[in-house]
């Protein structure tokens, strides 16, 4: 996993609170990681935050796994 | 009606976590008050609070993550933690756990805060100010609306009873045990999970609470001598925090199923002060009519009542109104009975109050002890009426009644009784 991968992951276990195990690319995070929408709005939050980027609502509405997640940021990360 | 009885307890407070850790601390008259020492209370005129003892779960400390996910914990402002807490130990005590579609939506959920989520809207404010509305998190609202208390208790244990809350400042706790004990006599629910929670001790409450002059602020170098109700040294209330709850349930209901029967809820009586925001009237006339349209509802004498759980914060303008409503109450009555001020040991808990004492109310009536009111030295007022100064009194208590007076001239009192076999 890239380094921004490895942050992406380490977010998303502290916000859902999930097995680190559980964290894999393909992992959706409603269908496999038990978010709610509220959840997800909070870890496009998050990601803005830790990269230092802004990640429009269009944008947001595309990132639905941990993989989405990692290859917008790997395009778009500022730190 | 219906009748209503208590079966199960939970609580958190500034002597513990738990029901009986708190209540052991009480009667050997402890005190819950230090420094803070959470934030910066140099510039605070008030810098005490009774604050509940964090830990790892063990020796009556309260662990967070017994009750609520981190992940959760993060989403809402403590005063749910808390309710959580009472509300989880409450359904464990009543040994109620519904799991078919009937019994779920025969059981309620009324769960109240007198101020809710002050801090996180303190914090959140200063986010928005600082970094603008894009950093305001999707939980912002949630985690701070006050009948979240109640959601967060439904969600948790799949209670789909009424779903309700009560907002009565400091009779928040006494109101939301009285109108889910109504819900229940009136059939709107079989079982109701039922209390108050309040986590206030922030840098905004202490202000805001000391702007209006109700904080005791001479004793910042004794935390544990500040809360002494009936005292003539006593100079203003001591923020608490913490949770009560109770499973009330109707009383065929708890028969049919074996349950431990702690007391029946007899009376419930309340009245508006009609007077100022945050003054009571001072002929004490709303707190009387409280008391005694409880006492009319009970269909008892003011001499069945044995025990009293006075509002008694501590402050000079408000112990010594509600004595006199009470003697006033009471008349030739007034030598039979004990009244104390739990707030003496653990704060005022703002809108948890009216249900961790009414908790104390059913302690009392199954040990038959009366808490005592800690710091009363030198009571500024002579009374017929016991306070129960110093150490706890052990004495025959059947009934019990339960007095709560909130910001706005909102009044509030529950008379408890022991049921018989």
């Amino acid at each position: 996993m890239s380094e921004i991968g490895e942050r992406v992951k380490k977010i998303v276990v502290e916000h859902l609170g999930v097995e680190p195990e559980k964290v894999v690319d393909a992992a959706s995070f409603i269908d496999d990681l038990g978010a709610d929408s509220l959840d997800t709005v909070e870890l496009v939050m998050a990601f803005e935050e830790e990269f230092g980027c802004e990640i429009p609502d269009d944008a947001a509405e595309t990132i639905l796994t941990v993989g989405d997640a990692t290859k917008f940021l790997e395009k778009n990360a500022k730190s | 009606m219906r009748r209503v009885v208590v079966t199960g307890l939970g609580m958190v407070s500034p002597l513990g976590c738990g029901v009986e850790p708190t209540w052991k601390r009480i009667l050997n008259g402890e005190s819950g008050a230090k420094r803070i020492d959470t934030f910066d209370v140099s510039d605070l005129t008030s810098q005490i609070a009774c604050v509940i003892p964090r830990g790892d779960g063990t020796g009556g400390t309260f662990n967070p993550d017994q009750w609520m996910e981190p992940k959760d914990q993060r989403k809402v402002d403590d005063f749910i933690i808390y309710a959580m807490c009472a509300a989880k130990q409450a359904l464990d005590d009543a040994n109620w756990h519904p799991d078919n579609e009937d019994d779920r939506c025969a059981t309620g959920v009324m769960i109240g805060s007198g101020i809710g989520g002050l801090s996180g809207i303190a914090d959140t404010a200063l986010l928005l100010k600082e970094r603008g509305p894009r950093k305001v998190s999707p939980f912002f609202i949630p985690g701070r609306l006050i009948n979240l208390a109640s959601g967060y208790v439904s969600i948790e244990h799949g209670l789909k009873g009424p779903n309700h809350s009560v907002v009565t400042a400091c009779s928040t706790g006494a109101h939301a045990i009285g109108d889910a004990g109504r819900l229940i006599a009136l059939g709107d629910a079989d079982v109701m999970v039922a209390g108050g929670t309040e986590s206030p001790i922030s840098r905004l409450a202490m202000a805001g609470f000391a702007a209006a002059r109700a904080l005791s602020t001479n004793f910042n170098e004794a935390p544990e001598k500040a809360s002494r109700p009936y005292d003539r040294d006593r100079d203003g209330f001591v923020m608490g925090e913490g949770a009560g709850v109770v499973v009330l349930e109707e009383y065929e209901h708890a028969k049919a199923r074996g349950a431990r029967i702690y007391a029946e809820i007899i009376g419930y009586g309340m009245s508006g002060d009609a007077y100022h925001i945050t003054s009571p009237t001072p002929d004490g006339d709303g707190a009387f009519r409280s008391m005694n349209a409880a006492m009319k509802r009970a269909g008892i004498a003011a001499a069945d009542i044995d025990y009293i759980n006075a509002h008694g914060t501590s402050t000079p303008l408000g112990d010594e109104i509600e004595l006199g409503a009470v003697q006033r109450l009471l008349g030739n009555a007034a030598s039979k009975v004990s009244m104390s001020s739990t707030k003496s040991s653990i704060g005022h808990l703002l809108g948890a109050a009216g249900a961790v004492e009414a908790i104390f109310c059913v302690l009392a009536i199954r040990d038959n002890i009366a808490p005592p009111t800690i710091n009363l030295d030198n009571p500024s007022v002579e009374t017929a009426i016991d306070l129960v100064a110093l150490t706890p009194r052990k004495r025959e208590i059947n009934i019990a009644l339960s007095n709560s007076f909130g910001f706005g001239g909102t009044n509030a009192s529950v008379i408890l009784q022991r049921v018989a076999g």
